[in-house]
């Protein structure tokens, strides 16, 4: 089990292959189809994104609203090739993470490879168990989509799995059951 | 004489199984994710369903949807031909006992008012809503909230008469090959068989709510089903797709007859989280 942080910097990414499991601490920020969708609509009339993309982390996520007291709702990851079309323009605008579940387009691994990034499946389904490993969060865009909106989120220990590392091996193709 | 069932009872009873449903598994599957922790070959695999139990009793303890996907709302009724619904109709009755329970159980708002469009109603209305009419003056409600990621990775097809029984188990096999990590293993498989076009994603959608750990009656079925588990688990995809033997925990196949010149099958593809909850009123 590895631990790193986020935002990624090159050694940390460098360091990663597939099948590493992680525990993820620091800031990661949401983002689904919706906002994906409107991100990417900025970025192409060269206006200000909600937050500076630079070696972040996106977390495909809509979570659950939270309830009085609490830091988030139930919060588990989407599945990630809907976001596979808006892909590979953040890459190339600065992402470095994004953390899912399931696998990626072609397209998306390439530029995966190419802007030296990496991608993490966490445990689909599992809403309840990932809420406590977020500390903090707030929405800072995007509040009308809703669940869709983009959060802002401090975590702690969040587990996953490296899919796609930055030289370009993806674990679904390597898994030794298949 | 027609017995009377007020709506606001029904609107109370679908709050409640929204709630319910989205917070409280159905004890057979927990047991199913303590036994498959003990029998799945991958490492990976195995802490999959030790942290799926573990998952399970967070969201009781905490009253928290189990999955941040609470789905869209499915609601079968089986209306009784001599109960009369009063104070309401019934579909309004079942909206709003949605848009109550949604909002009272912090549940993701994730229905949309047009598919084209793309604006979220906010209360998690419409449900989608089947009736059907039996002998009897009881009302029975089943609420069983769907994911979207599962539900994507399900497939139909109109298969010729000649393909056979090779055909459907091929094009089940490869439903599920081909949503791969996506639909959240390890997975319920739904299989619907005969009918029509859309009689048998009806059939498909009815064989994912069967109550966890029952076999089709009939015994031919029931072995179909244990023959696509076991094909099924061969493909290597493992819980959460992180490979491993344990890709379905259970196939239930449903069947109806069909024209001479038709073999349609449906696979609706269940995420792990299983939810559905009923009443009888």
């Amino acid at each position: 089990m590895k631990r790193i942080t986020a935002p990624l910097d090159a050694e940390t990414i460098d360091d990663l292959e597939v099948g590493d499991e992680v525990l993820i601490s620091g800031v990661i920020y949401t983002m689904r189809d919706a906002a994906h969708a409107k991100v990417v609509e900025i970025i192409k009339k060269n206006g200000k994104l909600p937050f500076d993309l630079q070696n972040q982390v996106i977390y495909y996520c809509g979570p659950t609203p939270t309830k009085e007291g609490n830091v988030i709702g139930s919060c588990g990851p989407t599945t990630s090739s809907r976001m596979d079309v808006f892909t590979p323009l953040l890459l190339e605008h600065g992402l470095k993470g994004m953390i899912g579940k399931g696998e990626r387009s072609v397209a998306v691994k390439d530029a995966i490879e190419k802007y030296g990034a990496v991608y993490f499946s966490a445990m689909g389904g599992l809403g309840a168990e990932y809420a406590r490993d977020v500390k903090k969060s707030d929405v800072i865009a995007f509040p009308e989509l809703g669940p869709e909106a983009i959060y802002k989120m401090e975590i702690e220990d969040f587990y996953a799995v490296v899919i796609n590392d930055a030289k370009g091996n993806d674990f679904f193709v390597i898994n030794q059951y298949n | 004489m027609a017995r009377e069932i007020k709506a606001d009872q029904i609107t109370d009873s679908v709050k409640k199984l929204c709630i319910e449903a989205n917070i409280y598994l159905e004890e057979p599957l927990k047991a199913a994710f303590h036994k498959f922790a003990g029998l799945e070959e991958s490492g990976a695999g195995r802490e999959v369903f030790h942290i799926l139990e573990e998952n399970a009793a967070i969201a009781e303890r905490e009253k928290m949807p189990v999955c941040q996907d609470t789905g869209i709302t499915i609601v079968f009724v089986k209306i009784g031909q001599d109960a009369h619904v009063i104070g309401g109709g019934i579909e309004d009755a079942i909206n709003e006992g949605v848009r109550q329970g949604y909002k009272e159980g912090y549940l993701r708002k994730s229905v949309l008012s047009d598919p084209i469009e793309r604006k979220n109603t906010n209360d998690n209305t419409p449900a989608v809503i089947y009736y059907e009419i039996v002998p009897g003056d009881a009302l029975l409600i089943e609420v069983a909230p769907k994911g979207g990621g599962s539900e994507n990775m399900s497939a139909i097809k109109m298969l010729k008469p000649s393909q056979g029984i090779e055909g459907v188990k091929e094009f089940v096999v490869d439903t599920v090959l081909k949503a791969g990590p996506n639909p959240c293993p390890p997975i319920i498989v739904g299989v619907g068989i005969g009918g029509t076009f859309e009689k048998a994603a009806l059939l498909s959608k009815k064989a994912v709510l069967r109550p966890f750990g029952k076999s089709n009656p009939d015994e031919k079925k029931a072995a179909l089903e244990n023959e696509l588990l076991v094909l099924i688990n061969k493909t290597g995809i493992g819980p959460a797709g992180f490979g491993g033997r344990i890709t379905a925990m259970q196939v239930n196949v449903e069947t109806y007859p069909c024209h001479i010149a038709s073999l349609p099958v449906a696979v609706n593809i269940q995420c792990h989280a299983s939810r559905h909850k009923s009443v009888m009123l």
